[in-house]
């Protein structure tokens, strides 16, 4: 790997004014997918600022009707906290099922959102629970926050602190897993909010978007049958060497149903 | 700069280049070479440590992220000449194969028998995603692993 200057600030005005001095620095996450990109050369950072000593983005918490997740919080971490299965079980499934054990032991839920691969997990939880992004600077609204492929609203200096994610009454997340790679060919999560049925899925050509026609029918009825024959674009979807196009947008149907049951289930009996 | 973390049980001074990995560290530096490199992608698992008892990819980290901890490799598991009782288990099932993935199999399960000590062999594979075999044959690891905690609960009766 090429050498890269190297700083651990423990506060987050003295992180968020290194990244904004130093030319092209990067923040540090769990570096999963950072150290790769790096060492593959597909990117080049001149200093690494790490977070991992920054107290204030650390921690699950419950925030009003909402889950608090500090933004280097790792995916191992969600998984196994009581307070994130109690409050939004789905959450604490998906986060269990990203990539292998020992990516989930350093990758955080931060370092997920700043990515925004569009086949990420993280994101459709995210932004079909209505979820804010909050940051060093503001807090920024998930509806407005994942802007296309990699790219969301955040600007090159700014830090992500902690994600509120309002508490559903049901939710719960599908995906089909590419066998090689652990990453979702399609994954979609439904949630019954208190702002009405919000329905997101990952694998898009652009990344992670909502589904409206799902979350009308949903909306009138919440159970899996309520989605069937909806139909999608394949247009929005584009052809790789592990499905196409068509396929995927048939499996946004099959996994918004299995995502509808796992709500019901996880929500338990009224 | 200058790293102090607990290696194996020892405390440790070292220092290295920021940009130095975990794995280039414990191989290159501290002549720990039972850490593998397989892939160098963070896709195969070879180069699993505990660190403070976690299972990470030594490939895919930084020097830096040991400063404090304490991390665990393979030659960290025997009592002298005494296996641990995961490496004993691998043996006796012959899990090993060719042996290239072998540390990284035996760090991930002893990992996960420390959180789960009576896993089902559906939660072995699930454990074992992020390891890859390419002699192919999961089944003698799983086997081995399932032995590894079964003597590693008798272990522990013992202990208590
Ligand atoms: C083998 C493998 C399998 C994987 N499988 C999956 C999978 O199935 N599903 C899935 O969703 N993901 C998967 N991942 C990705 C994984 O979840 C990563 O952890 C995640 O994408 C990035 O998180 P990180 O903490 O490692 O971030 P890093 O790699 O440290 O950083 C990623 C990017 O985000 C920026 N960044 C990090 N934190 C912040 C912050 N707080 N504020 C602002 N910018 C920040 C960094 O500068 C960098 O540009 C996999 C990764 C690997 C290596």
């Amino acid at each position: 790997m090429k050498a890269f200057d190297y700083h651990r600030p423990a506060a987050v005005g003295e992180a968020a004014a290194l990244l904004a001095t130093l030319a092209d620095s990067r923040p540090l996450a769990g570096g999963m997918t950072l150290l790769p990109t790096l060492k593959l050369r597909l990117a080049e950072a001149p200093a690494l600022i790490d977070l991992s000593r920054l107290s204030e983005a650390r921690g699950i918490k419950q925030d009003g009707d909402a889950l608090a997740v500090g933004a280097m919080t790792c995916h191992a971490d969600v998984a196994a906290s009581p307070l994130a299965k109690a409050l939004i079980p789905g959450l604490a499934q998906l986060a269990g099922s990203i990539g292998d054990p020992a990516v989930r032991n350093r990758g955080t839920i931060g370092g997920s959102l700043a990515n925004n691969d569009p086949s990420a997990d993280y994101p459709a939880a995210v932004l079909a629970l209505g979820a804010v992004i909050v940051t060093s600077r503001r807090e920024i609204p998930a509806d407005d926050y994942f802007v296309g492929l990699f790219e969301t609203a955040l600007e090159p200096d700014e830090i992500i602190l902690a994600v509120r994610l309002p508490v559903p009454r049901a939710a719960g997340y599908a995906k089909l897993r590419n066998p090689a790679s652990r990453f979702p060919t399609v994954g979609v999560f439904v949630a019954d909010t208190s702002a009405g049925v919000r329905v997101a899925a990952n694998g898009f050509a652009l990344g992670v978007a909502r589904l409206p026609e799902f979350e009308s029918a949903l909306a009138n009825h919440f159970a899996p049958d309520a989605v069937a024959g909806i139909h999608v674009d394949a247009e929005a979807f584009s052809s790789d060497i592990h499905a196409e196009a068509a396929y995927k947008a048939h499996l946004v149907g099959v996994m918004a149903r299995r995502a509808v049951s796992t709500a019901l289930e996880l929500r338990g009996p009224p | 700069m200058a790293l102090s973390f607990t290696l194996n049980g020892k405390p440790r001074q070292v220092e290295a280049a920021p940009s130095t990995l975990v794995s280039e560290l414990l191989r290159d530096h501290l002549g720990l070479t039972g850490t593998h490199v397989g892939c160098d992608t963070s896709q195969c698992g070879a180069c699993v440590v505990l660190l403070d008892g976690r299972a990470v990819k030594s490939c895919t980290l930084l020097a830096p992220a040991l400063d404090g901890a304490s991390v665990t490799t393979i030659e960290g598991l025997a009592k002298g000449e005494v296996l641990h009782p995961m490496q004993q288990a691998f043996h006796l099932n012959h899990g090993l194969q060719c042996g290239f993935c072998t540390a990284g199999m035996v760090m991930t399960a002893v990992a996960l028998v420390a959180d789960n000590p009576s896993p089902t062999e559906a939660e072995v594979r699930a454990g074992l995603e992020g390891n890859i075999c390419r002699c192919t044959g999961y089944q003698n690891i799983v086997a081995s692993i399932l032995a590894g905690a079964a003597a590693m609960r008798s272990a522990s009766d013992v202990a208590a």
